[in-house]
């Protein structure tokens, strides 16, 4: 009874909030130009940034300060997983092996899905990814072992360390632009050396934003590869 | 009270978000609820491109053969874009304070921690 009762109320609150919030749609059209500063970043982004991937260029050149922010946000999280899931002492503790096909599967794919992952954020500027969903993609291939394997762990000390200096990297990038450029993160391969200018299009160009996306997706791959350890690894008594 | 006339893509997005916000109030157990927050998290994050979208008009990628103005908005994609990943840093946190709760009472439904509690 008390159930019926809570799920009625819930299913009218939620038609409540959808109706304001088609409410609110109704006055945005669908597929028509909106855009207010996109245009500027369209318009702009090839002569400035050299990059062919508006959106990437967005993300790591002009709002380069906000992706730092957001790494930072990753960092932080990652470090909450290992702060709650601590243990004195932790192991693998699955029992079985994976079966065949995920075994032999796993020793087929694991090289080309990392090659795969590396692709998506080395071509960041040109094709749709970047280091995100790169380092998403090679955290997978860490995944797929831990589910293959009942004894893989991934080697903590350089996966620290990978981790701990492309952070500073990223840093470092945008400090040697303070020091040329005048403010943080600006962009001086591009804007001062003008390297890549007239190869738009091709895999050296868009100034900066390999390098960092670089660093991004390794970042990323080595923080979603140890959140993935914590969750797994249980804690033993001695 | 009118029926507003909203275009199907807002009219996906907004039941997305409202079949996450039903899993989030009704459901007792911790796992069904964080799937719902992560339901909820995917419709804002559609809402978000589809309001992006413009009719006709390629992705923002300005290869040969895309001029400036054939694009759609390049900002809510980067904005999106931010949205999941750190959509995947609060599950991660999310997910592991559950198993810190499911060591702790032994349960995940929501009511029986209450009740354990005291």
């Amino acid at each position: 009874m008390v159930s019926v009762l809570k799920r009625s109320l819930a299913i009218i609150t939620l038609l409540i909030i959808g109706y304001w919030l088609a409410q609110g749609l109704a006055g945005v059209p669908f597929g028509q130009d909106k855009m207010l500063v996109g245009h500027y970043y369209l318009d702009h982004v090839k002569e400035q940034t050299g990059a062919v991937n508006a959106v990437t260029a967005i993300v790591v050149n002009y709002r380069g300060f906000d992706t730092l922010g957001e790494v930072t946000v990753l960092f932080i999280a990652s470090t909450g997983v290992g702060a709650l899931l601590w243990e004195r002492k932790k192991r693998r503790t699955a029992k079985t092996e994976g079966s065949i096909v995920l075994t032999t599967g796993t020793r087929l794919l694991v090289p080309f899905v990392m090659l795969f992952g590396a692709y998506i954020f080395i071509h960041g500027h040109l094709t749709p990814g970047g280091g995100f969903p790169g380092g998403a993609t090679i955290a997978t291939a860490f995944l797929l072992l831990y589910m293959a394997f009942t004894m893989y762990e991934i080697p903590h000390k350089a996966f620290e360390k990978t981790e701990g200096l492309v952070g500073m990297g990223y840093v470092i990038v945008g400090l040697i632009g303070l020091a040329i450029g005048g403010y943080f993160l600006f962009d001086w391969i591009w804007q001062t050396w003008g390297w890549g200018h007239d190869n738009i299009g091709r895999l050296f160009s868009g100034g900066f934003i390999p390098i960092i996306y670089i660093l991004i997706g390794l970042k990323v791959g080595t923080e979603l590869s140890g959140i993935i350890d914590n969750m797994l690894k249980e804690g033993v008594k001695e | 009270m009118s029926v507003p006339n909203i275009s199907a893509f807002y009219f996906g997005a907004i039941s997305l978000i409202l079949i996450g916000l039903y899993a989030v109030l009704v459901k007792k157990n911790i796992l069904k609820m964080l799937i719902g927050l992560s339901i909820m998290e995917t419709g804002v994050n559609l809402l978000l491109i589809s309001i992006g979208y413009i009719s006709g008009k390629s992705a923002p990628i300005l290869s040969e053969g895309i001029e400036p103005n054939q694009a759609v908005d390049p900002i809510p994609q980067a904005l999106v874009l931010t949205a999941i990943v750190i959509g995947v840093a609060t599950t991660a946190m999310t997910l592991s304070a559950a198993i810190v709760l499911y060591k702790h009472y032994g349960t995940l439904n929501v009511e029986e921690i209450r009740r354990l509690r005291g």
